[in-house]
C-alpha cells in the first residue's frame, strides 16, 4: 500500500515524541546553562600552569625549558628566561620562565605540550566559558593568568594528578637520598678533615624544599 | 499515482537542444563565510534540468600539506583531525600507519585492539550522520539527523572520556596510542553497542519503506561500477556502484584479519543504494565491535622504540592507507631523515569522490543536485586541506 512506510515512519517519530513524557532517557539534552551533564574527568580544553604551595609564582614547577614552546603545533606559547634563579620542587636551583604567554584563541588544545613536558609543569584546564569582549588582550594569557595550585589540579583530573603526585614524590625521595649519602660522604671527609687545618667547607645540596 | 509512477514523474522542461535557448546559472552550495564547509556549484540550468556543472572549492583551504612539512611529525597529528573532523580517530589511523611503516615501528596487540574499536564506533557515527545530512537535503529537516545525533552523542561521549576531546581526539601515536583506556571504559562501550542495533532499527523504520525517499532518490545519481572505478572513487560510493573494495578485507592493515565481517555491495549504484550501504556497513560495524570487545588483550599500550620528542625516521618514504568512513583515506610521506617530512601528502577520499559530481548531476533535475550532493557524503575540510 502507498504510503505504509511514511505511516510507519510516523510512528516511530510519536513513539519517540509519546516517549519523551514518560522516559527520561529518551529526552538527551539538557538546559544550558541552568542544567549541566557531569563533568568528564578526561576533558582537555587549554592549557594551565602547575604551582606547589601557596604562592604561584615561587612554586612554580615550570623551568623555562622552552620545549613546549617549540614542540607546539600553531606556536601559540611565548616563554622569556628569566637572568636569575629559583629553587625547583627539590630544591635544585632552576631558571624561571619570566614570561609565559599563551594566546588561547590559537592554542587548538592538543595537549603536545602536556606529553612534551618533562617536569609535569603544564596540564589541561577544563574551563571553557571563556568568552570576552577583548579580542587581543583578553585571550592572551600570562603566567599569572596561566598559574593554578595542584589543589586545582587534584580537582580536574583526580587520577593523573594522583599519578603525577607519585612520580614527582619518588623522584623527590631519590634527590634526597642522594644529596643525603653525599652530605654523609662530605661529613666523612670533614671529619678526617679536621684533623688538617683550614680544610674547605663541605657543600651539600639544600635539603629544604621550598612551597612543597 | 503509484511509487513506481512517482519515480518516473518529472516536470515538463525545455528542449536543450531548440536554437536561442538562454542557459540560466545559478551559484549554488553552502557558500556564506561563517558557514562550517564552504563549496560552490556553478550551475547551468535548462529549465528544471542540469546542463553543465562546475564545482568550485578551496575556500577552506588551511595549507595543510605545506605546514606538516615544516612541522615535526608529531606536530601534523593534531592538524590530522581537522581533516575530516567527523571521523578524527580514523585520520589519526592513517596518519600513524604511515609513520609506522616509514619508522618500522610495530603497535602492541592493545594498541591494534583499541585502534579497531574506535574506528569502528567512528564510522557507526559518521554513517548516522551522513544519513542524517543526507535527510535534512532531501527536506527532512530535523527528525532523522536529531535521531542520528542522539546517538552521535553517545559515542561522541565515549571518545571525549578516553581522549579529552570529542571531535578533535588527537589519540593515536606513531607505535600505539596515546593513553590508557580510563576505567570501566569498555563496558560501557559494550552497552552503548549493544543499543546500536536498536537505533539502526528505529532509523531503517523510519526511512527505509518511505515512499517520498524511494521516490526521491531511486534511479537518481546513478554511478556506473566503470566510472566510479576510472575515477578512483572509493568507499560506500564505490561499494554501492557494486564493485567490491574494501581495503579492510585487501589490505588487512591492523587486525581486521581476524574479525569476521561482510562488504555491503549495492545494485544500481543510486543514491537510495548508497543510503542503504551505510546503513548495512554501519550493521557490520557493529558485528566488529562486538567481537573486538570480547578479547581486549592486557598489556603495553605503546612501542617502547617510539619516542615523542626527537623523533626522526630514517631516509624512505611510505604510504599508508586505512579504509575510512568516507573511502580511502592514504597518507605519502617522504622522509630525508631530518625531524620534519620532506613530503607529506594526503590522498582525501572526499575530494575524490566529488571529482565525479558533474557526471552524476548532468541531466538530473536541480532539486535533484543537492541530495547528490548530500550522497556523496563529503567533508569541506577535507576536501580544502
Amino acid at each position: 500500500m502507498l504510503g505504509e512506510g511514511i505511516l510507519k515512519g510516523l510512528g516511530e517519530t510519536a513513539k519517540n515524541f509519546a516517549g519523551s513524557f514518560v522516559s527520561k532517557e529518551r529526552l538527551t539534552t539538557v538546559q544550558y546553562p541552568e542544567e549541566r551533564i557531569a563533568p568528564i574527568e578526561n576533558t582537555r580544553d587549554f592549557p594551565f600552569l602547575v604551582y606547589d604551595g601557596t604562592d604561584p609564582m615561587a612554586g612554580l614547577r615550570c623551568v623555562a625549558c622552552q620545549i613546549c614552546e617549540k614542540e607546539c603545533p600553531p606556536k601559540c606559547i611565548y616563554i622569556v628566561k628569566s637572568t636569575d634563579k629559583k629553587p625547583d620542587f627539590v630544591g635544585k636551583m632552576q631558571i624561571y620562565p619570566a614570561r609565559f604567554d599563551i594566546d588561547i584563541s590559537v592554542c587548538m588544545s592538543c595537549q603536545i605540550c602536556v606529553e612534551v613536558c618533562p617536569f609535569e609543569a603544564i596540564k589541561m584546564d577544563t574551563e571553557f566559558e571563556l568568552s570576552t569582549t577583548d579580542r587581543f588582550g583578553g585571550l592572551l594569557f600570562d603566567r599569572e593568568h596561566l598559574s593554578k595550585s595542584n589543589e586545582h589540579y587534584h580537582k580536574i583530573h583526580p587520577t593523573d594528578a594522583a599519578e603525577v603526585d607519585h612520580r614527582l614524590a619518588e623522584e623527590k625521595a631519590k634527590v634526597k637520598a642522594k644529596a643525603k649519602a653525599a652530605a654523609e660522604v662530605a661529613a666523612a671527609k670533614a671529619a678526617a678533615a679536621a684533623a688538617a687545618p683550614a680544610a674547605p667547607a663541605p657543600k651539600t645540596a639544600p635539603d629544604k624544599e621550598p612551597g612543597a | 499515482m503509484s511509487a513506481t509512477e512517482l519515480k518516473i514523474f518529472r516536470p515538463p522542461v525545455m528542449d536543450v537542444t531548440e536554437e536561442g535557448d538562454e542557459l540560466l546559472e545559478v551559484a549554488m552550495g553552502p557558500h556564506h563565510p561563517s558557514t562550517h564547509g564552504v563549496f560552490r556549484m556553478d550551475v547551468a540550468l535548462d529549465g528544471e534540468r542540469v546542463v553543465k556543472l562546475k564545482p568550485v572549492f578551496g575556500y577552506l583551504h588551511r595549507n595543510h600539506e605545506k605546514i606538516a612539512e615544516k612541522a615535526s611529525y608529531l606536530a601534523s597529528m593534531p592538524y590530522t583531525d581537522r581533516l575530516d573532523y567527523f571521523c578524527s580517530l580514523t585520520n589519526n589511523w592513517a596518519y600513524a600507519l604511515a609513520v609506522e611503516k616509514l619508522a618500522g615501528l610495530e603497535v602492541p596487540e592493545r594498541a591494534e585492539y583499541i585502534r579497531v574499536i574506535t574506528a569502528e564506533l567512528t564510522r557507526i557515527q559518521n554513517h548516522a550522520s551522513a544519513i542524517g545530512f543526507l535527510m535534512q537535503e532531501m527536506g527532512a529537516s530535523g527528525t532523522p539527523l536529531m535521531y542520528a545525533f542522539r546517538e552521535r552523542e553517545k559515542i561522541l561521549d565515549l571518545f571525549e572520556e578516553l581522549t579529552g576531546s570529542r571531535m578533535m581526539c588527537n589519540y593515536m601515536r606513531f607505535g600505539g596510542c596515546r593513553v590508557e583506556l580510563p576505567k570501566g571504559w569498555l563496558e560501557k562501550v559494550k552497552t552503548i553497542v549493544e543499543g546500536l542495533p536498536e537505533f539502526l532499527d528505529e532509523v531503517e523504520a523510519l526511512l527505509t519503506g518511505n515512499e517520498i525517499l524511494m521516490a526521491r532518490t531511486q534511479g537518481v545519481g546513478v554511478l556506473k561500477p566503470d566510472l566510479a572505478i576510472n575515477a578512483g572513487v572509493t568507499g560506500p560510493m564505490l561499494r554501492a556502484a557494486g564493485v567490491n573494495y574494501d581495503i579492510r578485507k585487501i589490505d588487512h592493515y591492523g587486525i581486521y584479519d581476524r574479525f569476521k565481517f561482510r562488504v555491503p555491495l549495492g545494485d544500481h549504484g543510486d543514491i537510495y543504494d548508497r543510503y542503504m550501504i551505510r546503513v548495512l556497513e554501519a550493521r557490520e560495524s557493529i558485528e566488529i565491535l562486538k567481537q573486538a570487545l570480547q578479547d581486549v588483550p592486557a598489556g603495553p599500550i605503546m612501542d617502547p622504540k617510539s619516542k615523542i620528542r626527537g623523533f626522526r625516521p630514517k631516509v624512505g618514504e611510505a604510504y599508508g592507507r586505512i579504509e575510512a568512513p568516507k573511502g580511502e583515506l592514504g597518507f605519502y610521506l617522504i622522509s630525508d631523515g631530518s625531524a620534519n617530512p620532506y613530503r607529506y601528502r594526503v590522498r582525501p577520499p572526499s575530494l575524490i569522490n566529488l571529482t565525479i559530481l558533474e557526471d552524476l548531476c548532468l541531466g538530473q533535475n536541480v532539486a535533484d543536485v543537492v541530495l547528490i550532493f548530500g550522497s556523496v557524503d563529503i567533508v569541506l575540510g577535507e576536501v580544502d586541506r
